[in-house]
């Protein structure tokens, strides 16, 4: 029942990272967008993402909730020394999920807009910026249990370069997420066009992070280059991964952009297991070498169990629904309207 | 500030800020799910436009609650992570359910708002109502998990470990019946007075009549019928803390002495030092008689109590006297309206009986917001009733003020917006509604 726990887990990560990455990503584009380019934008991302947009965030509270249940200290330990960046992101959960609303549902439309959509653009892209902070700080080994002086308990674990980079490639890997997720959605080959431009931006922004990201470990001493090339389970993601990146460009060029979006998510996929594979089951590294075993640090079997039964159980009632959601809507898009 | 107080500070003030949002996120989809069945079965203009208005509402509700209690979920472990060390496996359970119940919520609910016109229309009405069953589903859910800090059980506490370990009978303990039943009915309460007012306002200013009408009348039914549940349902409350939690009843009642014929205490300014009450009416053996049933048996005071062991008494007895007061005025406001549906309709049209609704406007948040109050302090010093201290469950980070005062901004800000967008909602009524064939999408 651990490894049930355990694979829900890991897929309310990827899943949260997919879903709601696209759907952070679509404000990092407005973001990037010009002023005068930004209304289509907005109404296209509105119109896709809309209707699943609160299931989207979903995973991220199931996530948590499998860690407080299933894996307290890792709860309670990440939390007491990471409140900072965990409070920082909170920040942006609330502004983000706030503004986006505000913007969809305030009855009348005036200056404030302006001002939601600032509010959703910066939150868009501060919140997957510190999820990045957060997961990267776990696996770095700087979390130093024994500090006894606040920076160096508080803030140097997550505020250095190698998270910071991490952060950052978060963020571009959302916006081009979303790039190629919205480029199936218009029918414009106009707008197609600069959603792919736009995805082709990101792509080159993530691969130079992903050079910093290798700089930053390799200074820090994090042996993230052993983790992703020194174990065949890794090496043979890395290669799909790579594989995936080509497909889906050669899709975008193939004008199969629906497709192209399958080959985007085998990407983060592979791109996660290579990350999650090396140091399993150890999902925090402490400073002082020690590291938390999501094995050894499991809350007692009758908690896991119950856990494990309740994701089951839930997965019966969520998915069909989830799936119909995603589905009926997608068909319907054609005859989605102006409500707004 | 110190970070002990500070972390107590935000707490309450998430979860006072999200309660709001959550009792909103229950009901107003039944009260939705009433217009909607009756425009589909009427097929009166009127129903039809509340139910878009309203929807829209809770769009609005929906998000900011779903973000506030996204940010109690790791508030939980920002401040108290020694307790979540411990208690997390122990009263995870509902929490575990509560995820699917959202999850679902949110699904419905994106077939609810974006569905209009583009499914079977009973279909669409469904989703509605599974918003609404689904919120309530979380509501007993969490509350089952506080309740379990009240009465806890599920495991063995042998030399500070925490050993047999069994989360269903962690999640259906002694108060979860009690306690959800009646947070239940109070978001009934408290959301039907709060809309019932709202329109009874614009009924008064005479504006769109027909469309405000009928919300009053939808929102009135549901607040009258949960104002008179909720005394009921509060005496089986009274009498479950009076048995799992004495140094809780005894602050709620500022009842001193250990003795028999106690009197229950009506308002009164308590004084811990003399261990008196001043100034209040006292009803003999009144208080004997409720908890036990005989005004000759006795009840525990809080001289039978450590002092270290002893709740704040002035806040948690104003505050129950708070929601009591409130709960009584609520019924009697809802007498007054019973009265008015059955025998004097004209009523409806008076402006006496409009602003005694405009009245109670608030009443029933306040009531919720006091209840909570009266639950969580009276429950201090324990975090876990009997087992942990608060104190000690608190984070060791330091500066947690300047986390106090982040928060205390972001939810002053976000409290100001949303009355803001909610007027401007109703502001736009006539407008939209004015002229319903316009844009049937709307
Ligand atoms: C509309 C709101 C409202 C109203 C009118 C009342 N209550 Fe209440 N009360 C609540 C809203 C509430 C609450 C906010 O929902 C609480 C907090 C915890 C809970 O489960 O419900 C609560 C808690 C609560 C508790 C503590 C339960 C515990 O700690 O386990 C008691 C003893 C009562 N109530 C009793 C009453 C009585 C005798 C009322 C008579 C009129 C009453 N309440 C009206
Ligand atoms: C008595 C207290 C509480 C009640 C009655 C309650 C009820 C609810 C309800 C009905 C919702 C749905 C939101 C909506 O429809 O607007 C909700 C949302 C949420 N609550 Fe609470 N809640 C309470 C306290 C808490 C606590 C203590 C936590 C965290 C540990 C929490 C976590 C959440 C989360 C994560 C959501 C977002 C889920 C969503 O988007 O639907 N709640 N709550
Ligand atoms: C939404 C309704 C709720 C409100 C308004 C509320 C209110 C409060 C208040 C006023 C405090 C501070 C008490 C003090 O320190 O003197 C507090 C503390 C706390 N509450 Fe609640 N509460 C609610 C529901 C819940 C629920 C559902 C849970 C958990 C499942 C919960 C968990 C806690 C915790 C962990 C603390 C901090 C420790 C403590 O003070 O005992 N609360 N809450």
């Amino acid at each position: 029942m651990l490894y049930i726990v355990i694979a829900f887990l890991w897929w309310s990560i990827l899943l949260y990272l997919l879903m709601g990455g696209a759907d952070y990503g679509a404000g990092i584009l407005e973001l990037l967008t010009r002023e005068g380019n930004r209304a289509g934008l907005k109404k296209t991302a509105y119109r896709a993402i809309g209707p699943i947009w609160e299931a989207n965030h979903m995973w991220l509270i199931i996530a948590v909730v499998i860690i407080f249940v299933g894996f307290p200290d890792v709860y309670s330990l990440v939390s007491v020394h990471l409140h900072i960046p965990l409070t920082i992101m909170l920040m942006g959960i609330i502004a983000r999920g706030t503004a986006f609303t505000f913007r969809n549902y305030d009855a009348v439309h005036d200056s404030w807009h302006r001002l939601y959509d600032r509010i959703y653009m910066y939150s868009s892209f501060i919140t997957p910026m510190f999820l990045g902070i957060i997961a990267a700080t776990a696996i770095s080994g700087r979390i130093d249990t024994d500090a006894t002086d606040f920076p160096s308990g508080y803030i140097l674990n997550w505020f250095n370069w190698f998270p910071l980079s991490v952060g950052l490639f978060t963020v571009c890997l959302c916006g081009s997420l979303a790039a190629i997720f919205l480029a199936g959605e218009v029918p414009g080959s106009d707008e197609k066009w600069r959603f792919i431009r736009k995805a082709k931006q990101m792509n080159g922004l993530a691969t130079l992070f992903m050079v910093l990201l290798f700089v930053s470990a390799s200074l820090q001493g994090i042996p993230l280059f052993r983790w992703l090339f020194g174990n065949v389970i890794s090496l043979i993601a890395d290669v799909i991964a790579a594989a995936s990146l080509a497909m889906t460009w050669y899709m975008i060029y193939q004008s199969r952009v629906k497709t192209s979006r399958f080959y985007a998510g085998l990407m983060v996929m592979s791109l996660l297991i290579s990350v999650s594979y090396p140091h399993f089951p150890n999902i925090v590294l402490l400073k002082n070498g020690g590291s938390l075993s999501i094995l050894d640090h499991a809350a007692p079997s009758a908690t896991i169990n119950a856990l494990g039964i309740a994701l089951l159980a839930g997965s019966v009632f969520i998915l069909p629904a989830l799936v119909y959601l995603i589905w009926s809507f997608a068909k319907k898009r054609s005859v989605v309207d102006e409500d707004h | 500030m110190d970070d002990f107080l500070a972390a107590r500070s935000q707490m309450a003030l998430s979860l006072g800020f999200h309660i709001i949002f959550s009792c909103i996120g229950m009901v107003m989809p039944f009260f939705m799910a009433v217009s909607h069945y009756l425009w589909l079965r009427t097929g009166n203009e009127n129903y039809k436009n509340v139910t878009k208005a309203w929807s829209k509402g809770v769009a609005i509700f929906f998000a900011t609650g779903a973000v506030s209690g996204t940010v109690l979920s790791f508030e939980l472990g920002l401040l108290w992570p020694t307790f979540m060390k411990h208690a997390g496996p122990i009263f995870g359970m509902p929490f575990s359910l509560e995820g699917t119940a959202f999850f679902i919520e949110a699904i419905a609910l994106g077939f609810y708002l974006y569905g209009w016109d583009k499914f079977n229309r009973w279909f669409h009405w469904l989703t509605g109502v599974m918003v609404g069953i689904t919120g309530i589903a979380s509501g007993i859910l969490v509350v089952a998990a506080n309740s379990w800090m009240n009465s806890p059980s599920g495991f063995d506490f042998v030399n500070g470990q925490y050993l047999n370990i069994d989360p269903m009978k962690a999640m259906f303990n002694q108060g979860w019946f009690s306690q959800a039943l009646h947070m239940c009915i109070a978001a009934f309460a408290a959301t039907g007075f709060a809309v019932a007012g709202i329109h009874a306002l614009m009924m008064l200013r005479k504006q769109n009549v027909g469309f405000h009408k009928a919300s009053f009348k939808i929102s009135a039914v549901f607040a009258i019928v949960a104002a008179f549940l909720q005394p009921l349902s509060g005496d089986i409350s009274a009498k479950f803390v009076a048995k799992s939690q004495p140094a809780k009843l005894a602050a709620m009642e500022a009842h001193f002495k250990t003795d028999t014929h106690v009197p229950l205490i009506i308002g009164g300014i308590p004084d811990t030092k003399k261990q008196e009450v001043n100034y209040a009416i006292k009803l003999p053996g009144v208080l004997s008689w409720m908890i036990t049933g005989d005004p000759a048996k006795p009840v525990t005071g809080l001289d039978r109590i450590l002092v270290k062991d002893q709740p704040p008494v002035a806040v948690t007895h104003y505050a129950f006297q708070i929601m009591v007061g409130l709960g009584m005025m609520m019924m009697a406001i809802g007498a007054i309206g019973l009265a008015a549906f059955f025998k004097w309709r004209q009523w409806l049209h008076q402006p006496w009986f409009l602003k005694l609704f405009i009245a109670a406007t608030p009443a029933g948040f306040i009531a919720v917001e006091a209840g909570w109050t009266v639950t969580e302090v009276g429950r201090q010093p324990w975090i876990i009733n009997g087992v942990m201290r608060t104190a000690d469950a608190v984070t060791p980070m330091p500066g947690i003020q300047y986390s106090f005062y982040l928060f205390t901004a972001v939810y002053v800000t976000l409290s100001i917006v949303v009355v803001f967008l909610l007027k401007r909602q109703i502001q736009m009524v006539p407008v939209i509604y004015d002229k319903p064939q316009l844009n049937p999408a709307l």
